[in-house]
């Protein structure tokens, strides 16, 4: 028995979503081998064999997977998953994007978007924008799954793991890199900040984002949306929180001027506490708020900045 | 070039589902069901790829019993040419969708295949790359943007970070996001016409495709409910909370 993980980086970092997805596939059983496919990611490598419950780092650095192309991504995965049980990376963009192409090559099903391990077989994810929670057992020999990872706590990294460079080389030649358009923030990850501060439409226009700027500095927090407030083009989709955007579950989630539609909910309703401030009592977010507060977010976000 | 849209028959995406008292599913009986919104953004990515004569036929594709008829004449209204639902009353896995549309697409070869890029059902955001994987094509996946650029396909996808544009050799696979476009409104007289477009109904079991289950649904079951908390009345108050109480800021 054995896991095979993706590391999911930039080339520069591990992402710390990588070590939650790994505590997921501790639960699942067996040697856990951690694959980083990149190009000049030497920081990652070191990075990954730091991370416990790791005993392999496969290395695959070269130009094909620099940008981690689904279609070569894939191709390599699939060659490497004869020698294991489960194939596992994060569901986040990268993971998204590649692995159901590996279960298709592998003519295998998956499962995705876990939020916890009943058993090597046996996963729990949410359907229906997190309204109803499915067990789902697989009958296949080998389990193709994706991670949710909120679901589950990151493992130390204190380990040393031995690291071994591949030298295959899968470049399917069907689809290349053009650009990058990456927003540019000195603020914590969306995914990984302990804190979250959201606005609504109730925010009225991007300018206004501005006014959660000071509490998010003051609180280390980063700085989310609902889709209503992306849809209107206050801000960049990259914000957004729910259903169709980021899943978030920080210590503390401040929604502002949201008024808590269900595929919001979905995107932020396993933060630990959470605190809704809008002026309209009646808005659902206040029945899964901690803490609410009924006021104008105009007098309240100002009062609140300078309370801190 | 010809386009091909799959489409999927899900709950109304402004109903709250319901788990079944046996735990055994959702509770669909009397609810009320639509296309999937991200399917819709594809069908009209198709559609104005063919009013920007870019394509020459769009052809939308659903899976399901006769009632997903009902979301193929919603896509023949938005201005798709023609239907095909492949019938089966079989709960099938992304994997089954994504090998009968590779059948379909060897049948109809389109230069680009539009998916929305999850059903807001099962929430699985697999089927445009396993149908990707399959055929052996790139796949643009989460698209916000699709330019044709002759031999190929330059698609903006939204990613983690931003946004990454890649180029795709066609024919290729593109599943949409939601910034992609807004879905027009299909008007009464396109409704009527719809009606006399053709739709061709194809047994699943024609296609000679292994339709075995490969996942077992154990249960099903409510989230955990949120309780609802208090209502403070001042800032002060929420401070004081979030400090003391609940030990989130200090």
């Amino acid at each position: 028995m054995s896991v095979l993980v993706f590391a999911e980086h930039d080339n520069s970092q591990l992402k710390a979503d990588t070590l939650k997805t790994v505590a997921a596939a501790q639960a699942m059983g067996g040697d856990i081998h951690l694959l980083v496919a990149g190009h000049n990611c030497q920081a990652v490598v070191d990075a990954a064999s730091k991370v416990n419950g790791v005993t392999k780092v496969l290395v695959a650095d070269n130009a094909a997977y620099e940008h981690q192309l689904a279609e070569n991504v894939s191709l390599l995965v699939t060659e490497l998953a004869a020698d294991y049980d489960h194939i596992v990376a994060t569901a986040l963009t990268t993971g998204k994007n590649f692995m159901p192409r590996v279960a298709a090559l592998l003519d295998v099903a998956q499962i995705s978007d876990i939020i916890a391990v009943e058993s090597s077989d046996t996963f729990v994810r949410p359907i229906y924008a997190g309204n109803a929670i499915a067990t789902v057992q697989s009958l296949d020999s080998k389990k193709v799954i994706t991670v949710r990872p909120t679901g589950f706590d990151a493992v130390a990294t204190d380990g040393n793991a031995e690291v071994v460079a591949l030298d295959k080389v899968t470049d399917a030649g069907t689809s290349s890199h053009v650009s990058d358009e990456l927003s540019e923030s000195e603020r914590p990850d969306l995914g990984a900040a302990g804190v979250v501060i959201s606005g609504g439409r109730g925010m009225q226009n991007g300018d206004n984002f501005k006014l959660l700027e000071g509490i998010a500095d003051k609180l280390g927090a980063a700085i989310g949306a609902s889709r209503a407030a992306v849809d209107a083009g206050f801000v960049p989709n990259d914000m957004q929180v729910g259903q169709t955007g980021k899943i978030v579950a920080p210590d503390l989630y401040i929604a502002v001027g949201i008024s808590g539609a269900i595929q919001h909910l979905a995107g932020m309703k396993d933060s630990k506490i959470i605190v809704a401030i809008n002026k309209d009592a009646e808005a659902p977010i206040f029945q899964v708020a901690d803490y609410g507060l009924v006021a104008d977010l105009f007098d309240a976000l100002p009062e609140l900045e300078s309370k801190l | 070039m010809k386009v091909l849209v799959p489409i999927k028959r899900v709950i109304d995406y402004n109903v709250k589902v319901r788990v079944k008292a046996d735990s055994s599913n959702v509770d669909l009986a009397n609810v009320k069901m639509a296309i999937n919104p991200f399917c819709e953004i594809a069908v009209e990515e198709a559609v104005r790829l063919k009013e920007a004569g870019t394509a020459t036929e769009v052809i939308a594709v659903s899976i399901g019993d006769k009632s997903c008829q009902e979301q193929l004449r919603t896509a023949l209204a938005l201005g798709a040419d023609r239907a095909i639902q492949i019938d089966t009353d079989q709960n099938l896995d992304s994997l089954h969708v994504a090998k009968l549309l590779q059948k379909v697409v060897e049948e109809e070869q389109p230069q680009l295949v539009i998916l929305g890029k999850q059903s807001i059902d099962s929430d699985n955001n697999q089927t445009g790359q396993m149908l990707a994987a399959l055929t052996g094509m790139a796949q643009g996946t989460f698209a916000s943007a699709v330019n044709i650029d002759g031999e190929k396909v330059n698609v903006t996808r939204e990613v983690d970070g931003g946004l990454q544009t890649v180029a795709l050799n066609l024919p290729a696979i593109v599943t949409t996001d939601l910034r992609l476009n807004e879905p027009r409104y299909a008007s009464l007289p396109n409704i009527m016409k719809a009606k006399r477009k053709p739709l061709a109904v194809k047994p699943a079991a024609d296609f000679g495709i292994d339709l075995a289950a490969r996942t077992t649904l154990l249960k099903v079951t409510p989230p955990a409910e949120r309780q609802a908390g208090i209502v403070v009345e001042s800032i002060d108050e929420l401070v004081e909370k979030l400090k003391n109480e609940a030990k989130v800021i200090s």
